[in-house]
């Protein structure tokens, strides 16, 4: 058979693209309930990391893809709040003594493609309590290092607004971050602009919350300012929090 | 004859070293050593299977499209491979990112199946693609061992330096950023040619 002739090309290339086609069709379907889960069970794995609970015990777990959907369950509650017409999703962690973790879902722009990640903040809105990050291309061994424990447990109580109660975020510095700012964390060598992506992302997101925080706060202050006032009324002043919160 | 075919690329007829193909995902992925494990494993697979798979369909390929059969096959490896490891092995394949569908533009496979699989039964072709795909390791694995001992001090992501020695931490020494930066794995290839020169003087041209 000549195999240079057009018609054998034509036909041949046909049959290929086709049986190529059928296969990776094939392929994707039947592993697509798979891949979907993998994806499901690390974003809540991530948002576990985030407050801190469940990522040694998850790797020692002997099936850990039920563990942490039983932990999610156990801890998380997915709420939503409504700002400025914007449907922000907020996740709410209450552990065993009580006390409450508020998780906010970033999501950014890295060097390669987007990055995201999740960042849990202590019952004062203020302290940071976790964070977490993920990226989905960036350079393995340079900006892919903000998926590291080395990276992200710098962000362990920073604090997101100044003594004044302006929003500033945390900042990712370049060549050495100020220990006793509590705003500053480092960046990554060789991997400055993955870096300054989280930072970019940190700020964006967390911005639109604020004024929710603000409301929460304040709301916070004037029930613990009545209670004392009820109790001891000289001593109100100590209930209210360390900061008041500025919106602009 | 077929320990010939697996060893030769190894060293002797090293891809990236003697016929210096693949060198550009070699500087991409060696900054550490895991990813660069792992690439080399992936792209073993990949050079294996294409190579057999060419090599049963070698006597139908119209030979004006033979490239684009190639490709398709390739390709088609390459979506399999990244698809099965985002279901079965889903932390691998992130650590791998982008990498795996670069797998499909490394000139070793496209050059092993041009040089070998079209013209030999499947056999040698399966462990031609296997040889080289190592050989192309041997090297990844080469470069990524000292870029990230010098680079980050450690090894396998454990820090091999000890903290105190940094200047940072009142010592002596500091990491070399030069072997975090790409240009490095070139300079490292470019040692290893000379070595691999200096070791086999009928390299040299005359």
């Amino acid at each position: 058979m000549n195999t240079n002739s057009n018609i054998y090309t034509i036909i041949y290339a046909t049959i290929m693209v086709v049986v190529v086609a059928v296969i990776l069709a094939f392929a994707s379907s039947l592993l697509k309930e798979r891949q979907q889960r993998n994806v499901e069970i690390e974003r809540k794995e991530m948002i576990l990391r985030s407050v801190q609970l469940g990522a040694d015990e998850a790797a020692r777990a002997s099936d850990k893809d039920s563990y942490i959907e039983a932990e999610y369950a156990r801890y998380i509650k997915d709420s939503s709040i409504n700002e400025q017409g914007k449907d922000l999703t907020l996740y709410i962690c209450t552990i065993e003594s009580g006390e409450r973790f508020y998780v906010i879902p970033l999501r950014g722009v890295g060097l390669w493609g987007p990055v995201w990640g999740y960042i849990s903040l202590k019952g004062d809105f203020n302290t940071v309590y976790g964070a977490t990050f993920d990226h989905k291309s960036e350079t393995p061994g340079l900006g892919a290092e903000i998926t590291t424990p080395m990276f992200y447990k710098q962000f362990e109580n920073k604090r997101i607004f100044d003594d004044s109660g302006n929003f500033v975020s945390v900042q990712v510095v370049k060549g050495g971050a100020d220990a006793s700012s509590g705003h500053e964390v480092d960046a990554i060598s060789g991997g400055t602009i993955t870096s300054k992506a989280v930072e970019e992302m940190l700020l964006k997101n967390i911005k639109d919350y604020t004024s929710f925080f603000a409301a929460k706060l304040k709301e916070s202050a004037e029930k613990a300012a009545e209670k004392a006032a009820e109790i001891q009324p000289s001593d109100s002043l100590s209930a209210t929090p360390s900061i008041q919160v500025n919106i602009q | 004859m077929y320990k010939k075919i697996f060893t030769e690329p190894l060293f002797k007829n090293n891809p990236v070293s003697v016929l210096v193909l693949g060198i550009c995902s070699a500087l991409a992925v060696t900054v550490k050593l895991e990813p660069a494990l792992v690439m080399a494993l992936s792209v073993t697979i990949v050079t294996g299977f294409s190579n057999v798979i060419i090599s049963l369909i070698r006597n139908t390929i119209p030979n004006r499209i033979r490239i684009i059969v190639q490709l398709v096959v390739v390709a088609m490896l390459v979506i399999l491979v990244d698809q099965i490891l985002k279901a079965f092995a889903y932390d691998v394949s992130k650590q791998l990112s982008v990498f795996v569908g670069l797998i499909i533009t490394n000139c070793i496979i496209m050059g092993r199946i041009e040089a070998f699989a079209l013209g030999n039964k499947p056999i040698p072709s399966l462990i031609d693609g296997l040889g080289n795909g190592l050989g192309y390791g041997i090297i990844l694995v080469v470069v990524a061992f000292f870029r990230e001992l010098f680079g980050s001090g450690s090894l396998m992501g454990y820090q091999l330096i000890p903290a105190s020695w940094y200047i940072k931490n009142g010592g002596f020494y500091e990491n070399n950023g030069l072997f975090i930066l790409p240009p490095m794995a070139l300079i490292l290839v470019g040692v290893f040619i000379w070595v691999q020169r200096s070791i086999q003087k009928e390299l040299i041209e005359k």
